[in-house]
């Protein structure tokens, strides 16, 4: 390490090339790292799902209600522990500009199945107690300046009219991938207000052993095959990823232009570390002609070239990781859990030694099989 | 007096790698940003084409698409009797009241587990002179009464069982498809169409989730929107069908956009960087023959144009080849849900020779922005310097 400061002292020549081209690793590689984000956000919340949790839904879609009394029924099943069951509101707040999930939940037993949203005691008990009252994500307090014990109103676009809630707790996820940006309301006070007509959209369901998973999905299928509402039951797993898939080609897309931005990238940096070398050949020579080997310039090159790629990447790659904590980036609730994995660094790490070899090979080999008469001639 | 243009072709000649490195900079630029922005076009398209002008939509009051809404029979005779709906050739109303639903499909291939939300509609038979641009490709209208359906045609190849003469298995049973529609490329074309009072009896019951009518007269929108929502007997939301449709596109449009916009700027500074690179080294090597140019009397604003025009020019030539690059995406189908709906859509990829010049104007902006610097430290040269 000994020709740092010689490495350094040429970066410092053209400080405004060296730092553009830095910049544009950066960019590139911050770029990079949030495309990949998107991609690996989305595979996250496919893959989550607790193996003891199953969803059953209407069998016709999930847009299609099952009947209420199915509660009791599936509860009886062998190796059911728990059952709770959820409807999608889908009401609009203010302008609409942001949008978030409501769900109508049976409260007690939905927060028992999900141990992930964390509520305070106080507030828990406050939550079940009100039947107008509503449980809303953390961010939602950001987003809408709201706080506990407010009055909040929302217009329904499927269950008509204004519905008043007053807020009575908070929740916060354990789990990134969990929405924190959902309202969670009484299902009781829904049905009153809807006419009592006994419907979930869906059912969660908790299982003493995860092994019997499949088996407990099929008894609960059969056992309402040839009723009014089918059932389809499968894990929760498998629920959450069926949403994920409805995104289509979205990987597809954010790979080919994180391709795309990559290719971009070498051409920069490649044509920077061209020229630098063709400004330098009669120093190489020089260089030479005092005693330094092939085998040495051809290293002094490729660090140079390194310098340049892998401090961009720790700029670009650290800032992508550092910018959306800070920011608590989630795409308007479209992408919780957005956060670049330690997967996606060393990704972006691999791209920039990949850069480093691609835009420095050609001038390293070059200044290692550089003739040095010629070059010196050239010089004058 | 002005540097003619083949100085700047011939000195960019003369380093053909830094050249063209930097333009293929420019090139990835300028691919990305006009295949991003055909994306968002061809969706938007899509749901443009859906919806006609001279169509009226009604939808429960507060209901923001057709799968939040719901119409009882009585609502739907009150509807279907309106004065502003036009006759057709027949002399029977054009007016179809629908059934709206959405059904999973698997996707067509290995991933079984890939379902798409499938818009399944039940019409009237009016509804194929109602609707837009429809047109059956390949055999018949489904017959009232029976268990038949019929396929846009985009849903060919993503689904299985979607050809004519197959079988598809939906809501507890079989259903033959007995044709394939097209509809100018329309989102009617990701749906499957059958009669309304097959569907309604499968799925949701004894309700209507729209009805759509045509206007006896166009103009006379506003009119017929006032009538019917102040009718005592409804509690309707009555759109105009292409105003609903693109505005059920604004969201993931949007969408599109702004992440086309944000992609393509990062990726633009770093494009400009390289370019700014390039200028630099060229205006530095080149330091003698500025000299000379401004000994021979050119005066430096010449010297700055030319630079700037010779930026420009690399920008061209990138523009050029990102544009040929982007240009095979044209017309690729995708799919996608339209979160406004919750229902898949697929559309094609549109580039229009406006997406083009826009890619060649941008590509233009990269270079002259990125040469300005390095053509301003040329004009301002000092002669005697530089020539030493």
């Amino acid at each position: 390490m000994k020709f740092l400061p010689l490495v350094l002292a040429n970066l410092r020549r053209h400080k405004l090339r060296t730092l553009l081209t830095l910049a544009s690793v950066a960019l590139a590689l911050f770029l990079f790292a949030s495309l990949r984000t998107v991609v690996t956000t989305l595979a996250a919340a496919a893959q989550f799902g607790s193996a003891r949790r199953l969803v059953t839904q209407n069998a016709t879609g999930i847009v299609f209600p099952l009947p209420l009394s199915y509660a009791n029924r599936l509860q009886a099943i062998k190796g059911v522990k728990a059952v709770s069951y959820a409807n999608w509101f889908g009401g609009r707040y203010g302008d609409n500009k942001r949008f978030f999930a409501q769900f109508a939940v049976d409260p007690q037993s939905y927060l028992a199945i999900y141990p992930e949203m964390v509520v305070p005691e106080d507030q828990k008990q406050a939550f079940l107690r009100e039947r107008s009252s509503a449980l809303i994500g953390r961010r939602l307090l950001d987003v809408f300046g709201w706080r506990v014990g407010q009055n909040i109103t929302l217009q329904g676009t499927i269950y008509p009219g204004d519905w008043t809630f007053t807020i009575r707790g908070v929740y916060t996820p354990t789990d990134a991938v969990i929405n924190d940006d959902m309202l969670l309301f009484h299902h009781d006070y829904f049905e009153e207000r809807i006419g009592r007509p006994g419907i979930a959209n869906w059912y969660v369901i908790e299982i003493e052993n995860a092994d019997s998973a499949a088996t407990i999905a099929k008894t609960i299928d059969q056992q309402f095959k040839n009723s009014s509402a089918p059932t389809k039951t499968g894990t929760e797993q498998a629920f959450n990823a069926s949403f994920s898939t409805m995104w289509g080609n979205v990987s597809l897309l954010m790979g080919t232009i994180g391709m795309a931005v990559v290719f971009a990238i070498l051409l920069v940096t490649a044509n920077a570390m061209m020229m630098s070398f063709r400004e330098r050949m009669s120093e190489i020579a020089v260089l030479k002609t005092v005693g330094f080997t092939d085998r040495i310039l051809f290293g002094l090159v490729m660090l140079e070239s390194g310098l340049i790629t892998l401090v961009g990447a720790l700029i670009g790659l650290g800032g992508a990781k550092l910018l959306y904590r800070a920011t608590n980036f989630n795409a308007a609730g479209f992408l919780p859990g957005f956060d670049v994995t330690t997967n996606t660094l060393l990704v972006g790490g691999s791209i920039a030694l990949l850069l480093m070899f691609a835009s420095g090979l050609v001038p390293a080999i070059r200044a290692a099989r550089l003739p040095v008469v010629q070059a010196l001639r050239r010089a004058e | 007096m002005k540097i003619p243009l083949s100085y700047n072709a011939r000195s960019l000649l003369q380093r053909p790698a830094s050249t063209l490195l930097t333009a293929l900079g420019i090139a990835l630029v300028v691919a990305v940003f006009i295949g991003m922005l055909a994306l968002a076009n061809g969706f938007r398209a899509a749901l443009t084409r859906t919806g006609s002008a001279q169509n009226v939509l009604v939808l429960r009051r507060g209901a923001d698409s057709e799968l939040s809404s719901g119409l009882d029979r009585e609502s739907v005779n009150i509807l279907a009797s309106s004065p502003h709906i036009a006759s057709g050739t027949d002399g029977k109303p054009m007016v179809s009241p629908e059934v709206y639903v959405l059904i999973p499909l698997p996707r067509a291939g290995k991933d079984t587990t890939a379902l798409a939300n499938v818009v399944v509609r039940g019409v009237s038979a009016a509804a194929w002179t109602v609707r837009n641009n429809l047109q059956i490709d390949e055999g018949r209208k489904p017959e009232s009464g029976k268990a038949e359906i019929c396929v846009g045609k985009k849903m060919a190849g993503r689904f299985d069982h979607t050809a004519v003469g197959d079988k598809l298995h939906f809501a507890g049973r079989d259903w033959n498809v007995v044709c394939r529609f097209s509809a100018g490329g329309s989102a009617f074309e990701s749906e499957i169409w059958g009669e309304n009072e097959q569907f309604m009896p499968v799925f949701r019951g004894e309700a209507f989730q729209s009805v759509t009518f045509r206007l006896k007269d166009p103009a006379a929108f506003e009119e017929a929107k006032r009538t019917l929502e102040a009718d005592r007997r409804l509690t309707v939301d009555v759109h105009r069908e292409s105003d609903f449709y693109v505005q059920q596109s604004q969201l993931l449009g949007r969408i599109l956009q702004i992440l086309a916009l944000m992609i393509t700027s990062i990726m633009a500074i770093g494009a400009i960087f390289g370019a700014i690179n390039t200028m630099y080294a060229a205006v530095a090597s080149r330091s003698h023959e500025i000299a000379v140019l401004l000994t021979v009397g050119f005066h430096p604003r010449s010297v700055l144009a030319s630079f700037l025009v010779e930026s420009a020019l690399i920008a061209v030539v990138g523009g050029v080849i990102g544009a040929l690059l982007a240009l095979p995406v044209n017309g690729i189908v995708t799919s996608t849900t339209n979160w406004a709906s919750f229902s898949e859509i697929a559309f094609s990829f549109r580039i229009t020779p406006v997406l083009l010049l826009a890619g060649l104007v941008f590509a233009v902006v990269m270079g002259l922005v990125g040469g300005f610097l390095p053509a301003w430290r040329a004009a301002r040269m000092q002669v005697v310097e530089a020539l030493r």
